[in-house]
C-alpha cells in the first residue's frame, strides 16, 4: 500500500491518468454500450469476448512463464526448454486422459513425470555447469532441439486435443451484459465454461505461489536465493536442493499449462517454441525473476494479441512486439523487475 | 573494403607474402581449384551453402567473440536484406516487386539491413549477457511472424519465389561454378573485413569492452557507441550472406529465418568456435555436410532419414559439453600440444 501512496504522491497526475483509464475500461465492460460506441468499436459482445479470451490467455501464459521467471530468477539459468517441458506435459496428460478418461488424474501424473524430467535435468545437467550462464543456455537450446524430435519420433506430426470432461463443457453466463433487446430484456455474455475454470484454477495456482514465495520458509529460501545465492549457500543452506525443487516445480507447472493449453487449444509440433516465446516475452515485459510480474506480463501480453487479433489481425504480433520494445527502452528491467 | 587486403598482409610487398603460412597457401589454392574436382552439386549445395551460412555465423561470431554479445537476430538481419533485393528487385511476384536496377537495390537492400540491425542492436545492449539472447530471439520471432501475416509488403506465407542474381558480364550466377566463386569471394571478403576490423582500434575497444566495460568505460570509451557499431558492422556482413542465400535458393520465405534456422546459426557458430572467425565457416561447412549426407548416413545405421535434427542436437549437446570452444578448441588444443604459443590471429609466430 504504501508503494501506491508514494506513487499517488510523486505522480499525481499520473495517478489520475491511470485512474481514469481503469475506470474507462470498466465502463466500457460492464456498461451497455450507446449505439454510438457500436458504431465506432463493433459489437460489444465481440470487444468482452476478445477481453475474456485474452485474460484466459492470459493465464495460461502465466502458468508457462511463472517457472520459467522462478527458475531464471533464482539459478539465472534461461531455459530455452521450457516450451519443450510445456509441449511433453501437453502430449502426457493427452495420454493418459485418452487411456483412462479422467482428465483430472492428468493433472497429478503429468506434474509428476515432467517435474522429474525436470529434476533429471537440474541434477544430471546444470549443477556441472553451474555458473557459467551462456553455456546452460546453449545446453537447453540443445536439449530442446533433441526434446522436439523426439516428440515428432514419438507422437508424430498431426495435432492432438485433449478432451476436456463433461462437467466442464458447454457454456456459462456471465453477468457481464453485452446489449439490451428491443423490449428492454437485458442480454448476457455466455462464455465457454472450460476457459472460466482455467482462469479460476490459474488464479489459485497464483495465490498458492504467493503464499508459498512470502509466507513460508522454503519460500523465505527462495527469495534469499534470488537476492543472493552466494550469501545464501555460505550461511549453510543446502542450496542445491532449493534449486532442485523450484526447478522440478517450474517443469511440473509447465507441464501442468501443457495440458491446459491441450484442452483449449491443440497441441502439435511447433507449440513448444510458440509457449517459449510468450514466456520470454512475458518475462521480459514484466520483469525477470518477478512472479508478479509474469502475472502482469501474460496479462498484458495475453490481451494484446486478442484484442489484436479482433482489431487489426495482421499486426497482432506486432503489438506484441511493440509493447515489449517500449517495455526495453525505458524501463530495461521490466514493468516489475527489480534493478540488477 | 578495398584496403582489407594490405593492411592483411602488411605493405612491405614481398615480405608480407612471404608471411602468410603455408597451410594458408595450400588452402586457398584447394578452394580455388575446386571446381576441377567436385561435382556441381557439391560446388553449389555444399560449398556455396557454407561459404553462405558461413557469412551469417561469422556476423554472430563478431558479435559473440569480439563484443561478448550473443545474438540471435543475424539470420533475421539476412533474410530482410535478402526480402528488400525481392521487393525492391525482380521476383515471380509481381505486382509487389519494384523491378528496381541492381546498383540501387543491393546498396538498398544492405543499408536497410544494417539500420535494422543496429535498431535491434540498441535495444539489446540495453541489457547483458543471457538478457541479450532472449530479447534477440523474441525480436527474430516476431518478424518471423510478422512476415508470415503481412501480405502487402512481404506476401505473407508464400514470400517470394523466382529471386535471380543479375547477370553481370553476361554469367548465369545461378550456375554452380559462377555461385561457387561469387560465394567464395565474398566469404573471403568478409573474413579479410573482420580479421581487419578485430585489429583496429575500433576492434581493439570492442574486445576491451567485452572483458571489461566497467574498466573501458572509466578510460573514456563509450561501451553502448561501441557495442552499437558492433552490431551494424556483423549486420552488414549478414545481408550479403543473406543476399546470396535468396539468389542460392531463388526465394525469400518467413521460414528463411524461422526460429529453427536462427538457432541453427547460433548452432554452426558454437560447434565451429566462436573465439576465431575462421570458426564459423568450420561449423558452416560440418552442418551443411550433415544436412546433406545426414539421412544417408541415418540409413545406414538403420534409422529414418527425418531424424537429422536428433544428429544436430545430440551433436550440438556433445560440443558444448566437452569442447565449449568448438572444434577450433579441439584444434587448439591439439596445436598447444604441438607447439608453443604460436599466434593463429596475426598469422605466422613472432
Amino acid at each position: 500500500m504504501s508503494t501506491l501512496h508514494n506513487l499517488s504522491t510523486r505522480h499525481p497526475v499520473g495517478t489520475i491518468v491511470i485512474l481514469a483509464l481503469v475506470v474507462g475500461f470498466a465502463w466500457l465492460i460492464f456498461a451497455p454500450w450507446p449505439p454510438g460506441l457500436e458504431q465506432v468499436m463493433g459489437r460489444k459482445r465481440v470487444f468482452l469476448n476478445a477481453i475474456f479470451s485474452g485474460v484466459t490467455l492470459g493465464a495460461l501464459y502465466f502458468l508457462v512463464a511463472s517457472g520459467f521467471t522462478l527458475v531464471f530468477g533464482l539459478m539465472r539459468n534461461v531455459n530455452l526448454a521450457h516450451g519443450s517441458l510445456y509441449l511433453l506435459g501437453g502430449y502426457i496428460g493427452y495420454g493418459v486422459v485418452d487411456a483412462t478418461g479422467y482428465w483430472l488424474l492428468a493433472f497429478p501424473v503429468v506434474f509428476v513425470v515432467v517435474g522429474a524430467v525436470g529434476l533429471l535435468l537440474q541434477h544430471q545437467v546444470f549443477r556441472r555447469m553451474e555458473g557459467e550462464e551462456l553455456r546452460q543456455t546453449l545446453v537447453t537450446i540443445g536439449i530442446s532441439i533433441v526434446l522436439a524430435d523426439l516428440m515428432l519420433w514419438y507422437w508424430g506430426g498431426q495435432s492432438y486435443q485433449v478432451l476436456s470432461p463433461q462437467w466442464l463443457s458447454g457454456p456459462i453466463t456471465l453477468p457481464f451484459v453485452t446489449g439490451v433487446r428491443p423490449n428492454g430484456q437485458a442480454v448476457y455474455l455466455s462464455y465457454p465454461l472450460v476457459r472460466i475454470a482455467i482462469l479460476f484454477a490459474a488464479i489459485v495456482i497464483g495465490l498458492a505461489m504467493w503464499f508459498v514465495l512470502n509466507r513460508s520458509k522454503l519460500g523465505m529460501l527462495i527469495r534469499a536465493g534470488v537476492d543472493d545465492r552466494d550469501i545464501l549457500a555460505a550461511s549453510g543452506v543446502r542450496i542445491q536442493y532449493v534449486f532442485l525443487a523450484v526447478f522440478a516445480f517450474g517443469a511440473g507447472l509447465a507441464g501442468i499449462a501443457g495440458i491446459i493449453g491441450g484442452t483449449f487449444q491443440s497441441l502439435s509440433p511447433g507449440e513448444d517454441t510458440r509457449f517459449l516465446l510468450a514466456s520470454l516475452v512475458v518475462v521480459i515485459v514484466g520483469g525477470m525473476g518477478s512472479i508478479p510480474g509474469a502475472a502482469l506480463g501474460a496479462v498484458i501480453i495475453g490481451l494484446a494479441e486478442q484484442i489484436g487479433l479482433v482489431y487489426a489481425p495482421t499486426y497482432s504480433v506486432v503489438f506484441t512486439f511493440l509493447i515489449m520494445a517500449v517495455v526495453l527502452a525505458f524501463r530495461p528491467q521490466g514493468l516489475l523487475g527489480g534493478r540488477r | 573494403m578495398a584496403d582489407v587486403l594490405p593492411t592483411v598482409a602488411p605493405r612491405k610487398s614481398l615480405l608480407a607474402l612471404e608471411r602468410i603460412p603455408a597451410p594458408v597457401w595450400v588452402l586457398g589454392l584447394l578452394l580455388l581449384a575446386m571446381p576441377a574436382f567436385a561435382s556441381n552439386f557439391v560446388l553449389f549445395q555444399i560449398f556455396g551453402w557454407s561459404f553462405i551460412l558461413g557469412m551469417i555465423a561469422l556476423s554472430l561470431m563478431v558479435l559473440a567473440g569480439y563484443g561478448g554479445m550473443v545474438s540471435l537476430i543475424q539470420m533475421t538481419v539476412a533474410a530482410l536484406a535478402g526480402y528488400v533485393v525481392a521487393i525492391l528487385g525482380t521476383s515471380g511476384v509481381t505486382q509487389i516487386s519494384l523491378g528496381w536496377p541492381w546498383w540501387l537495390y543491393i546498396p538498398l537492400a544492405i543499408l536497410i539491413a544494417a539500420v535494422f540491425g543496429t535498431l535491434v542492436g540498441a535495444l539489446a545492449v540495453r541489457t547483458e549477457g543471457i538478457y541479450t539472447i532472449m530479447i534477440t530471439l523474441a525480436i527474430a520471432a516476431a518478424f518471423f511472424y510478422f512476415t508470415r501475416q503481412n501480405y502487402g509488403i512481404f506476401n505473407g506465407y508464400t514470400g517470394f519465389n523466382n529471386v535471380i542474381p543479375p547477370a553481370w558480364f553476361g554469367v548465369d550466377w545461378r550456375q554452380a561454378v559462377p555461385f561457387y566463386y561469387m560465394t567464395l569471394a565474398c566469404a573471403v571478403l568478409s573474413y579479410l573485413a573482420v580479421l581487419w576490423m578485430s585489429r583496429t582500434p575500433f576492434g581493439l575497444a570492442l574486445q576491451g569492452v567485452r572483458d571489461n566495460p566497467r574498466r573501458m568505460a572509466a578510460l573514456g570509451f563509450s561501451v553502448t557507441a561501441h557495442r552499437i557499431v558492433a552490431y551494424t558492422f556483423a549486420s552488414v556482413i549478414a545481408a550479403v550472406g543473406g543476399i546470396l542465400l535468396v539468389w542460392q535458393n531463388a526465394q525469400v520465405t518467413p521460414g528463411t529465418a524461422g526460429i529453427p534456422q536462427v538457432i541453427d546459426i547460433l548452432v554452426i557458430a558454437v560447434v565451429g568456435g566462436l573465439k576465431r572467425p575462421i570458426g564459423p565457416f568450420i561449423g558452416a561447412l560440418i552442418y551443411a555436410i550433415l544436412s546433406v549426407f545426414a539421412s544417408d548416413i541415418l540409413h545406414a545405421i538403420g534409422m529414418s532419414g527425418e531424424r537429422f535434427k536428433l544428429v544436430v542436437g545430440l551433436g550440438f549437446l556433445a560440443v558444448v559439453g566437452f569442447s565449449p570452444d568448438g572444434v577450433l578448441g579441439l584444434w587448439d588444443k591439439y596445436q598447444a600440444r604441438r607447439e608453443a604459443n604460436r599466434d593463429p590471429l596475426l598469422g605466422g609466430g613472432r
